[in-house]
Order: structure tokens, then sequence, then C-alpha cells
């Protein structure tokens, strides 16, 4: 015979302002097999834990129902007490009387009757419960990270460094990402390649880190300490071992006016290229799309040059697998592209340029070795507009979110070319300053104070070219709004930062969730940033929502972190809700069939056949059964299997109809 | 082929004369623009700000006659006749408790189905594609586009190719040989309503537009707003005196330029009625 305690959870005022938990406990108490029901208003705290294990142990409970918040919250808090108390935690269900009824529903007695039934459904199904015990898988403790800007590479050293392997991919010829694009870097103006190009030699030599450049991640399957990632290598048409990086061949290659990425744009680049002379590794590659050989078979003056006989153009793509533990997804970040802009001219106008190519003139590695140079005849600019929050902020064009850089790099913009042109005159357009950091308002502030850049809050109107110069129009509505017109002869606008291009494919590839601005959505906001909801796949950087260097650095140590905890284990630990095929009968006696329906059904490939045999080792029968750690219980295979020889353990058929009858009943 | 029409007051005293070249447009490729029968005033400027009621019900009234007339499809020239009709049946169409009240208080059926054109939808849909073949009078000249407000205000419904940089009106242009240049005032205000209470704001902002136009050399600036050419044209003097310069772009309707561009006399698309005379032609 049953024992079950019921628990009435009021969660403060949660529950208890629109539910009557006193008298949800009171009725629970008439139901046949229950023991004890109470309510009390905080259950989740100690006070509300110890309830709950003292009733176990005086009244030897054999199963506990708490009708409290949704599972996804505290279900492990209340198995974990129960467990602590001697019972299986198992035989510990939750039922939802807030999400499920106080959170949807008016106060009232429907809404009391309501819950009350919820808790009669929940009695019935536990009265039912067999105990469980959880399931051990072996993890491979081996990581891959996918992305090689600041955020992989900080990841990827610090998982190497706690001793772990790591595969580090970026789809780029070389790594570093927007980060070694930059010239300096907020608040303390230090250099970025002087930062990090140390850090991306580090990476190339560690022990620990397979680095793949130009390589993407083609296929991910499998599930948390067990993945079987596909990776793209894609061809380089260049042999890495025989090729030296004496840059030969990108010399005398005659395809020369490709625009660079490297330079946004700005500079030129060769068919054949690394994408700057800093780059890591720092062997070129063929850009098939724009190389003469390729596309219209003739040249290989590469090949005819090249001392060590590198290249070679026949080299196809190559799939490579790797069986890994955990996945860390740093693939970062863009900036938004000419036609968002018409009002601004952007893409239409020269001297129009986005942030990211301002940190290309200014930096010293860039097409102007550092100079402010106009884009359009090359003289230096005497009066410069910065525009923040260009697309950012703006709900018109579909992007309310704050892009969160741009105020820190605008006014970093605006202090370089103040230093760099000391006759300039510079102004920022902004809607406020956003500059939540340490150190960072004081930066804002140098630049305003001690730099004299003139700082107009208000949005630009429109950007168009009168006699050579570029006519802002805007208002400052510090001054009551008044509309303001300058004359620039170069405008830069801090463009919004948007998910990367293919973003959506390849959270779509790894089963991860996206915002609708198709950042890579964070299992908890607060509570687990740097988690997805799928176990075993981390974030970090800007895939997750634009961040600046700093909190970039730190979200990737976080990541690093959770993959170091994880691989402290040799097995992982599994929740048994999983599918399980006649777990009572003998092998002999299995009611399945073998039609493998199930099999076609299962969504991540848990099923698989085994054969049975009898003691002179012949076949008789093939069944299906379930590989634990693959299974995710969602039940799939249980509706299609026609003789009924699936259940999910925890959910069987009985236990089910036990709810719906006690609902009926009632 | 037969579409409806609806003029609106401006077209009918103001702007003769671009209701005169619209309808010799369509003429000219055997379209006939037909009235609609007892048609209203589209509440304009004054109704939305008074009650809403009467703003939806007023240019409801001329979409229902033009349903019952068993017009498919309706032409509208005036950029705020065109406004008011194309927010009025979108509006009416979100909020189906609103239309049933608005068609009681017509007492009369209302669909929400009638397509609205404007007149660049218009000649996009039925002279573009034929417009290339028709020139015999190539409109050789620099000009400049005004799009003004109301043509491409508030996007969400009104849908007009590219919200703060419109082209399809320099499409057109293009299409009869004049050379559409890229300025700074597109789709700057006018001064719009005020053209009456405070001519002088007029002369401000319509200042700015017309001396842009004329700084980059522009032969003419085409419109499609009898509102905007009015201000733009008719009050040409105190522009020129607020600018103190004496600034002689005409201001011409978009079906005036093509017009003359297929071979419809100045009379025919009523030259004579600008105040700034263009000097070709």
């Amino acid at each position: 015979m049953s024992k079950i305690g019921v628990f009435v959870c009021h969660c403060g005022e949660n529950i208890s302002a629109t539910v009557d938990c006193e008298k949800v406990a009171e009725e629970a108490s008439k139901i046949t097999g229950v023991e004890v029901s109470v309510d009390y208003k905080y259950m989740c705290s100690d006070p509300g834990q110890t309830m709950i294990k003292e009733a176990i142990k005086e009244k030897g409970l054999t199963g506990v129902v708490v009708a409290a918040c949704s599972p996804r919250m505290h279900e492990p808090t209340f198995r974990k007490a129960c467990a602590e108390a001697g019972l299986n935690p198992y035989m510990c269900e939750m039922t939802n009387l807030r999400e499920h009824c106080s959170w949807v529903h008016e106060k009232g007695d429907q809404t009391t009757e309501k819950a009350i039934d919820l808790v009669r459904m929940l009695v019935e199904k536990t009265k039912l419960n067999k105990p469980l015990n959880s399931i051990k898988v072996p993890i491979h403790k081996k990581a891959l990270v996918i992305g090689g800007g600041i955020a992989g590479i900080q990841s990827s050293l610090d998982i190497a460094n706690a001793g772990h392997q790591v595969i580090l991919i970026e789809k780029d010829p070389s790594i570093g990402g927007h980060m070694s694009q930059l010239s300096e870097t907020f608040p303390t103006l230090d250099c970025s390649q002087c930062i990090l190009t140390p850090r991306m030699v580090e990476v190339a030599q560690h022990p620990n880190i397979t680095l793949y450049t130009y390589a993407e991640l083609e296929k991910l399957e499998g599930f948390i300490g067990n993945f079987k990632a596909t990776i793209r290598l894609k061809a380089k048409s260049v042999d890495p071992k025989l090729c030296t990086g004496c840059g030969v061949c990108y010399s005398k290659c005659p395809t020369k006016k490709i625009p660079s990425e490297f330079n946004e744009g700005l500079g030129l680049r060769t068919a054949i290229y690394t994408p700057f002379p800093q780059a890591v590794p720092n062997k070129p590659i063929i850009d098939k799309t724009n190389c003469t050989y390729y596309t219209k078979g003739k040249c290989k003056v590469c090949q005819k040059v090249c001392p060590t006989g590198a290249i070679d153009f026949d080299r196809p793509d190559e799939f490579i697998t790797e069986d890994i533990g955990a996945v860390v997804t740093a693939t970062g970040f863009n900036v938004l592209k000419p036609d968002f802009f018409p009002e601004y001219g952007y893409g239409k106008f020269k001297d129009v340029i986005t942030g990211l190519q301002f940190e290309r003139l200014a930096s010293a590695s860039g097409p102007t070795l550092g100079a402010i140079r106009r884009p359009s005849d090359g003289t230096e600019p005497k009066k410069i507009v910065f525009i923040a929050c260009a697309g950012s902020r703006d709900p018109a064009k579909g992007l309310p979110y704050c892009s969160k850089i741009c105020c820190m790099y605008t006014a970093k913009h605006a202090m370089l070319y103040q230093h760099k042109v000391h006759d300039g005159e510079s102004y920022v357009f902004y809607m406020d300053i956003r500059a939540a950091g340490k150190n960072y308002e004081e930066f804002v502030r140098r630049a305003i104070e001690d730099d004299g850049v003139n700082y107009i809050r208000g949005r630009v109107a429109r950007v168009y070219e009168k006699d050579g110069k570029l006519i802002v129009k805007g208002v400052d509505t510090l001054l009551g709004g008044k509309p303001v017109e300058i004359e620039a002869d170069m405008v830069v606008l801090a463009s919004a930062g948007v998910a990367n291009h293919g973003a959506e494919e390849l959270a779509q590839k790894m089963h991860i969730s996206y915002d609708p601005y198709k950042f890579f959505a964070e299992a908890h906001p607060k509570l687990k940033p740097v988690e997805t909801n799928t176990a075993g796949i981390f974030l970090c950087g800007a895939c997750q929502a634009p961040k600046d260097i700093p909190e970039t650095v730190g979200m990737a140590s976080g990541a690093a972190a959770k993959v170091i905890g994880l691989f402290s284990n040799n097995e992982l630990t599994r929740e048994p809700i999983v599918a399980v095929v006649n777990r009572i009968a003998s092998h002999e006696a299995s009611t399945c069939v073998g039609c493998f329906l199930c099999e076609t059904a299962c969504p991540y490939q848990a099923i698989y056949r085994e054969e049975i045999k009898n003691r002179a080792g012949e076949i008789i029968k093939t069944v299906a059964q379930v590989n634990p750690g693959l299974c995710q219980g969602c039940g799939t295979c249980v509706s299609f299997c026609r003789s009924k020889s699936i259940d999910i353990q925890g959910f069987s058929n009985e236990q089910m109809y036990a709810e719906v009858m006690a609902v009926l009943e009632a | 082929m037969e579409i409806g029409f609806y003029p609106g007051c401006s077209l009918k005293g103001t702007s003769s004369e671009y209701a005169q070249s619209t309808l010799a447009l369509a003429k000219a490729f055997d379209i006939n623009l037909k009235e609609i029968t007892d048609w209203n005033c589209c509440g304009a400027t004054a109704a939305h700000n008074l009650n809403h009621e009467l703003a939806m019900a007023l240019p409801a009234r001329v979409l229902a006659l033009a349903e019952k007339d068993g017009m498919t499809e309706i032409v509208v020239p005036c950029a705020a006749c065109y406004n008011r009709l194309t927010v009025t049946q979108h509006e009416l169409n979100q909020d189906e408790e609103l239309k049933d009240k608005v068609s009681r208080i017509l007492q009369m059926p209302l669909s929400g189905n009638l397509q609205i054109l404007n007149v660049m939808q218009f000649i996009d849909k039925y002279i573009a594609d034929k417009i290339e073949e028709k020139v015999v009078k190539p409109f050789d000249h620099k000009v400049v586009c005004y799009y003004g407000c109301l043509l491409v205000r508030p996007q969400n419904i009104l849908k007009f190719d590219r919200l703060e940089d419109p082209q399809s009106m320099d499409t057109l242009m293009k299409k009869i040989g004049a050379d559409s240049m890229d300025w700074g005032y597109k789709t700057e205000c006018c001064g719009a309503g005020f053209s009456v209470s405070r001519t002088d704001i007029v002369a401000k902002l319509s200042g700015k537009i017309v001396k842009d136009a004329s700084d980059r050399g522009a032969e003419a600036i085409i419109v499609a707003c009898p509102m905007c050419q009015s201000n733009l044209d008719m009050r040409r003097p105190q522009i020129n005196s607020y600018l103190q310069m004496n600034i002689q772009t005409p201001v011409m309707y978009i079906t005036q330029a093509i017009g003359l561009a297929v071979g419809l006399t100045k009379e025919e698309v009523g030259l004579k009625k600008l105040f700034v005379a263009p000097t070709f032609a």
C-alpha cells in the first residue's frame, strides 16, 4: 500500500495569491494512499526540504508529490532531498501549480479546483512509480572549439592548459577574428595586434591543440560526452607541409584587384593570398572564386614560381571525423552591410565608412599604414562625423537592441583621429552614452574633455554629398531639437553588430537555439550564461550578442571552465528517464516483433538492433534495443510501437492512464 | 481597358493639370480612367486630427463607392488622398469590428479588397513596359525626383520601395531618357499644410529643396504630389525672397514629363498652368 506525502508550496505569493494552498493540502489529504499533506510558504528552502525529509523518515513514505513550481526549476532539489532521506529519488514527482495554474488563471474557486486536480493526477501516477537508477556513460575528453577569434583562442588555451585535447576550427584562412583587425583597444589604447598575435602563435604551437583553419563544421551527432563531429577541411590548393610561407606566389599572382576582407575592402589582395602578414598559419591559400586558373582554366603562375612545389590545384575538400566530449561555440559577429543605410549613403559615397573600416585606416598594419585618409581621394579629412547607433536601437529597422560596443569604439575612433590629425575637427552624434565598464566612463570623458571631440546628442537623419563634402543633417536634442548641419570630409558609421552570416545553419546543425536576431541563445540569461540548452555545447563571445574584448575573454574562460569541469569526471551521470524495451520479460519472451518502426521514428538514432541467440548460438530473432546514452526520453518510439513493447521509464502507459483517470473521476 | 479614378479636391481645382496629364497619359496607352461616382473628400489632413471615426468613414465611403461601381482597382494621383485611402483600408482590414461599424455608418458594404494605386504604381503596372518603344521625344534633361513624405510613409503600410532613398520615380525618369540625379532632399518636408497659414515656414523648407536642386544644375524638379508641387512652384516668389536668389527651376508632375516624352503636346499635359514656366518643350 502506497504512503504518499503531498507538499504544497506557496512560492511566496506566486501560488498562494491565486490558489488556496491550504485547501489544496486539505483536499489532497483525503485521497486514498496519501499519508501526509501539508502546505508551506517556501518548500524549496531549508526548512521546507527538512519538512519533506522528516516526513519520509517518520511516516515511512513510499512516494512524494511536491506541488510547486516548474520541475525545470526545482525537480533536482526535491529529488536530492528525498534521496538524502533514503527514498529513491525517482519516487518523487513535481506538479506545476505555478506556470500551469496560478500564473495563468485569476484568483477563484476554479483555480483552486484545478490545483487540486493537478495534485490528484500526480498522486495517482506516483503510486505506480518504480525506483530507478541513474545511467553512467563514458566521456571523450576532447573538446571542439568552433571559431578562432579571441573567444575561441582563449577558450582553447584554457582547456588545453588544463591538460585536455582541443580541436580548434576556423572558417577563414587565419585565426585572429575581428580583434586582429582592430587598431588600438579601449580603454587602454594598447595595440590589438600586440596583445593578440602572441596568443595566436601560442594556439598554433600548443601540443594539446590541433588547429584547422579554412575548416567548417559539417555535421555534429551524439550527445554530451560522446559527440561525433564531421569537419570539412576546405581545399586550400597549397600543401601546408611543403609550403614555407616565402610569399613568391602572391607577389607574382596576376589577379591583384580583389578587395581584401581583412582590410574591409579598403585594400586589395591577390587570388593566392595570406589575409595579413601576421596571419597564423602564415601560409597562403587560393581563393577559387577569383583565381584565373579556376575560373578560366589558364595561368598557374604561382605553381611555376613556387620553389617547393607546394601548389596543388586538384586537391579536393577533405572530411575528418572526431570523437569529442564537448563543444565551445565562438563564432563571433559581423557588422551591418551597405544596403541597410540608404539615408546615410553607405555604399553610395566612398567616404562614408563603417567603424570596422575606420579601424583598418587607423591601424599600423592597414592599407594606409595608420594614416587617416579618405578612401575617395586619399586626402586627410579635416572634419569627420561619427554616427553612433547606426542601425542599433532602432525598432523601425528591425534591430531594437543596443550593440553595446559602439559607444566605446566611437570614442576611441574620435580620440585616435584627434591624436593623428591635430587640426582636425571631430563630431559624434549619439543617442546616449553607454560606457558601463571599468575605466570606460573615464575614457569617454577623456575624448570629450582632453581631446576636444564634439559630442552632439541626436540622431542623424540623412547624409548626402554636395561639392565634394558630405552634408550630415541631424538634430541637437540638448538644444531643444535644433537642426544641425555639418559639412564633413568623412563619415564613420558605428554600424550595428549583427549575427554572423550562416549562424542560423550552424545552430541548426548543432541543435542549439537562437534568438530572433540569430544570435545564439544561452540556457539561462543570468545563471547559465555560457551554456546552451543542449548539454555539452557551450557559448562564448559575440556569437551570443555583441560584446567587447574583456567580456568576451571572461566568457571564453567561463565556457572553458565548464568543459574542464565536465572532463574532470570519467563518467557522466544521466537521468534514467529513457526508453526501455521489455524490461520485465526475458529476451526470449520479448514482445518486440522487430518491425523497427521505432528505429525509423527515433530522432536521436538511439535504437539499435539486437540479435537474440539460443544456447547453440543460433539467431532466434532480432529485437529493438535502446542506447540509454543517446536516448533523450522524447517518447516518439513509444507512440510508434505496435506491440506496446517500449516504455519510457517513469512515464509508462499505466502511469499516464492513472493520471487521466484521476482527473476524470474527480 | 478601364480602371477607377479618384481625383480628390486638388485635381479638380488647383492641380487640374495633374488630372489632365494623368488622363491624357492613360489615354495615350489605351487606358480609360473612370471617375468614381459621387466621390467625396478623403478627409485630407483635417479629419484625422479631429476624429478617428470620421477620418476612417470619409475615405471608406470612397472605397465603398468604387466597389459599388464594380471597380477592382483605382488610381489615386494625389499623394495625400493615396495615403488616406490606403491607410484607411489597411486599418479597417486589421480590425473587423471597426470595419463593420464603418460599414454601418456608410450603409454600404465594404470588402476591403480594392487595389489602390498611386500614379507611380499605376505607371509601373500598366505603362512602364511599353514606355521605351513609345518615346518619340526623349526627355533629355537633368532632373531631380522629389518624393516628399506622403508617398513613402508610413513604410509598414505603404511599402513604397526604399523608405529613405526611394528609387521608383528615378527609374521611370531614366526610361524616358532623363538624367535623374542623386541629391539630398528626396524625402525632405516641403512645409505641407502650412502652405496657407505659415508661408514663411514653407518658404524656408521648400527653399532648401529648390536650392539644392538648382545648385546641382537640375533643369526640372519632378513630383507626384499636388501639395509638394504647389509649395515648390506657386510659393516661388516667397521662396526666392527667402533665399534672396532668383531660382527658375520648374516643378513638373511625373505625368507631364512622361506625357511630353511620348508625344503629347504641352497643351495636352497642361504645362501652361505651372507658375514657373519650363523653358523647354
